[in-house]
């Protein structure tokens, strides 16, 4: 009987560690959208959430090709698009890089372990093209200095 | 009185039925046209335009750098930084440059010409025909460039290319535009400011710095439409290819050379 208890007693604290466990990787992995961008406002994004979450570099990878070889722009899967969206001010309000630690793409990628590498030719942070009004509303709302060259303030390419 | 109005003269009616139709049929292609290069493009790019440019040599001043500096700001040329520990010299040689400025000088009579040398998009261009895996490709509406996204960083075009028109970048890029992506391991070159034509833009980045500091040497335009200045520009005056032995059929033509 004694036996019994003790091992019911195991089991329920090996279940409690592997919920508890489950709780603080769920903890790491972070919000997915960070609050203060334009995401954070918005119900869904460009294609249901699920859909995004399992097809999002599907939608890249064929936008890319239209974009570079076909000169289509502007439509709804571009990372253009994504990085305006979803990228947050930091402390002091100039928006952080969507692939620095905790932020939008990295908290996911880190814990799935997969490398992002479109930020090695791709810009981070919405810099130096045509930012949409309704991007520029979401940063001031948010706190986000904005130049009036339309660019977060501070951005390396300021005033371009 | 009343009765002159109740007879209604239906040819009549017809007639400006008609004409309404035929003035609508022809003024709304343009109008669409017009409203539709001022937005991001939707469609793909088609072989209807080529773009190209035509510099006149003659009106190229000497030591005048605003094209040049204008294509750096464009495509965050100017963001380059020198790697730490790189000699002044080699970064010279290795920083991504986009337009040279070349002088020419005739040793016969002591003339001197100042051109702005960038890539010339040929027709048939070596750069596409030795890429491997089809990165260095030829848009359809005739401007030449590189899909980073294939590219393995070989140098091949590099090599092939007769105008030494391509910058490979060595080292890790942390500062791009949105507009123009770069980075370390591909290989780039001028691409008539891909994003302007894209968006509907007029013209590109060289030629309006030039036409704002008053040289006005850079035309760019449509080879394809005989009524575009750069089409009437090469049609009046005597223009030609830099290395036409090559039958490259560049997209860049020179006049005063």
């Amino acid at each position: 009987m004694a036996k019994a208890v003790v091992r019911a007693g195991l089991v329920a604290v090996s279940l409690a560690w592997a919920l508890g466990a489950q709780v603080v990787l769920a903890a790491d992995l972070g919000s997915f959208v960070k609050e203060g961008s334009k995401a954070a406002g918005l119900s869904a994004c460009v294609e249901p959430t699920d859909d995004m979450r399992r097809n999002h570099m599907e939608m890249i990878k064929h936008q890319r090709d239209a974009t570079v070889h076909e000169g289509i722009r502007g439509t709804r899967h571009s990372l253009a698009g994504c990085i305006e969206c979803h990228v947050s001010p930091g402390p002091d309000g100039q928006p952080v890089a969507a692939n620095a630690p905790h932020q939008f793409c990295n908290a996911c990628h880190s814990f799935a372990a997969v490398d992002v590498n479109c930020f090695g030719c791709h810009a981070a942070v919405p810099n130096g093209g045509p930012v949409s009004e309704a991007a520029l509303a979401a940063h001031r709302a948010a706190g986000v200095a904005v130049t009036q060259a339309g660019m977060p303030a501070g951005t390396k390419a300021e005033g371009r | 009185m009343n009765h002159q109005k109740d007879n209604i003269d239906h040819d009549r009616r017809a007639f400006f039925g008609v004409a309404a139709g035929v003035t609508a049929a022809v003024v709304a292609p343009g109008v669409i046209l017009h409203s539709v290069s001022a937005a991001p493009r939707a469609e793909a790019v088609t072989d209807a335009v080529r773009w190209g440019l035509l510099i006149d040599t003659t009106k190229c001043a000497d030591g005048c750098r605003a094209c040049l500096d204008a294509c750096d700001r464009e495509n965050g040329l100017d963001l380059q930084v020198r790697p730490e520990g790189q000699s002044e010299a080699k970064w010279e040689s290795q920083k991504a440059v986009w337009i040279r400025k070349v002088q020419l000088q005739d040793n016969q009579t002591g003339r001197v010409t100042n051109l702005p040398l960038m890539c010339q998009h040929c027709e048939h261009p070596p750069c596409v025909d030795v890429c491997p895996t089809g990165a260095s490709f030829k848009r359809a509406d005739g401007i030449v460039m590189v899909d980073r996204h294939t590219c393995i960083g070989c140098r091949y075009c590099m090599m092939a290319c007769p105008y030494k028109a391509r910058s490979f970048i060595h080292e890790v890029v942390h500062d791009q535009l949105t507009r123009v992506p770069r980075g370390k391991g591909c290989v780039e070159s001028c691409n008539l400011c891909v994003s302007r034509r894209d968006n509907g833009a007029a013209s590109t980045a060289c030629a309006d710095a030039c036409e704002a500091e008053g040289h006005g040497a850079i035309v760019f335009g449509d080879l394809k439409d005989s009524e575009s200045p750069i089409s009437q520009a090469l049609k009046s005056m005597p223009s030609r290819q830099i290395r036409e032995d090559l039958a490259l059929n560049t997209g860049v033509r020179y006049s005063g050379v």
